[in-house]
């Protein structure tokens, strides 16, 4: 088996892990499907779980797709589209987070100057100006947008707001599709699967974390921001995630112990972020990012899934390339 | 070019109908919305399913829709406007080419307020709004409130910014029997104002 895997070519690789993933996928769907035939909506509270869970089959089934299509384009194709996730999820942030008319002219440089210009960044490869580009350049920027709109009412805060919409939302996502581009020596081609260990070890770090707060119900350490979140599930989850990680070396340029101190990392950023982007949500009055397209504002949501990985990437890319040099 | 107008609409606005008190229905309906940017005209027009656009018109304030080609052929070619004098020219009735669309069957998009506001709550209602209703019984009166719009345009600006907007419809209302027209307008804007945080 292990000698089969390694005759393969690197694209050959990624496109078996492809079938693996859309496999999964679909046998789960089918039994989704099945389980939907036998629900007689009876009851209530079954149908909902149904319905939510299909939900989140079908956000998986997208994300997969975005995945794939980026990759069968091509790194510069993945950029862009991670480019267009990032619009998305910016135009989400800042609907949901009331603007004045003074900062219209900083909204517009936001989106049509900043947003382009830190994907194209990225697409040639400039990764030093990829990282401060946006937290000094920009962050020193937008606030002389503001000012010269003439309103000082409420400045720093809806300067904070607009440059923590950025940050999260631009120059996180941004800095996944900059993994499809960093050149590790002897791992030519072979990246998507780099982007692949990042979502997957993130991913069932949140689950993880879900499963061991319900299971364990102990007193939560921020009520007022989660009433989930407490350090043993915490810990529990970044441990099992990291060994996740670990187990999943084969795939990366690290070696197992690498492995197992990268995925820790980008399960501490992101489980982190997520808290964070709790309490965002919190001030804002709200428990969910869409609340699945019944709000006043049509918002659907792509924020709340991709809230830890915009804390993960940032992070993880950066301790990559000052760890191996690149 | 309306299929890509609805593509950058959507892009930049989302363009999300809500149709809470009723469905989106081919009958002959006068929408009314709140006025608060002119973009308000093309999100509603956006957000309707594309079998009611076709037999939607909205109105348009003849000075500022007629007052570039460009603008002028968007109006007419792709929204098919009707288009309104706001200043009262001697004798004509500003309501005529209203009456003229709903007569040949139309529906249409109207802004009750007469211009744009800039406040959070909309402006008292105009007459017309009533006058129509009076003269076209059979014709059902759907409010709506338009969310946001003027984020994605304020006054004075020239470059829209990506919001999201929602168009919400709610539960037609009529003119009550002997109903005089203050209170009717009054109700009517109540229509609207509910529609907020719904």
């Amino acid at each position: 088996m292990n000698t089969f895997l390694r005759n393969l070519t690197p694209g050959q690789q990624v496109g078996l892990l492809f079938v693996v993933v859309f496999g999964l996928l679909l046998i789960i769907s089918v039994a989704a499907f099945v389980l939907s035939l036998q629900d007689r909506h009876e009851d209530d509270l079954h149908t909902q779980k149904l319905k939510d869970f299909n939900g989140l089959l079908r956000t998986s089934w997208v994300m997969c797709m975005v995945f794939w299509v980026g990759w069968t384009l091509g790194e510069t194709a993945a950029t862009v589209l991670f480019g267009l996730v990032a619009f998305f999820a910016l135009r989400e942030f800042i609907t949901l987070s009331p603007t004045r008319q003074g900062d219209h002219r900083s909204l517009v440089l936001a989106f049509f100057v900043v947003l382009p210009a830190q994907f194209a960044l990225v697409i040639t490869r400039h990764f030093d100006l990829v990282t401060v580009f946006i937290p000094v350049y920009v962050f020193l920027a937008i606030p002389v947008v503001s000012a010269l709109a003439d309103d000082p009412h409420r400045f720093l805060e809806r300067n904070a707001k607009l440059q923590w919409g950025i940050m999260v939302c631009v120059y996180g996502i941004s800095h996944v599709p900059a993994l499809l581009l960093l050149k590790f020596p002897n791992y030519q081609g072979k990246n998507a699967f780099l982007v692949f260990f990042l979502v997957f070890v993130v991913q069932s770090c949140m689950i993880v974390q879900h499963l061991a707060s319900r299971r364990l119900a102990r007193a939560p350490i921020a009520p007022n921001v989660s009433k989930s979140f407490e350090w043993t599930s915490w810990l529990t989850a970044v441990v099992v995630a990291s060994l996740v990680g670990g187990l999943m070396a084969g795939l990366t340029p690290f070696k197992p112990a690498q492995a197992v101190a990268m995925a820790l990392i980008a399960c501490v950023a992101g489980s982190m972020g997520h808290l964070v982007m709790k309490a965002l949500k919190r001030d804002r009055g709200i428990t969910n990012w869409g609340s699945e397209g019944k709000s006043v504002t049509g918002a659907s949501g792509l924020l709340d899934r991709v809230d830890a990985l915009c804390f993960a990437a940032p992070i993880f890319f950066h301790s990559v390339r000052w760890y191996f040099g690149l | 070019m309306s299929m890509f107008l609805l593509g950058l609409i959507r892009l930049l606005t989302g363009a999300q109908a809500r149709w809470q008190g009723c469905p989106p229905k081919a009958e002959q309906r006068i929408y009314f919305a709140n006025h608060q940017s002119h973009v308000d005209l093309v999100l509603m027009w956006a957000a309707l399913p594309e079998e009611l656009r076709s037999i939607t018109r909205p109105i348009a304030a003849k000075d500022y829709w007629t007052k570039t080609p460009f603008k002028k052929w968007i109006t007419t070619a792709v929204f098919n406007a009707i288009y309104v004098d706001r200043v009262k020219t001697g004798e004509q009735d500003p309501l005529e080419p209203l009456i003229e669309a709903l007569t040949n069957g139309d529906s249409i998009i109207l802004f009750p307020e007469g211009t744009r506001g800039n406040h959070e709550e909309p402006q008292n209602f105009k007459s017309g709004l009533y006058n129509l209703a009076q003269k076209f019984p059979q014709v059902v009166l759907v409010p709506a409130w338009i969310n946001d719009v003027q984020r994605v345009m304020p006054k004075g600006e020239v470059v829209p910014v990506p919001i999201l907007c929602s168009v919400t419809f709610g539960a037609p209302i009529a003119v009550g029997a002997g109903e005089d027209r203050g209170s009717f307008l009054a109700r009517a804007r109540q229509a609207v104002m509910d529609l907020r945080q719904t």
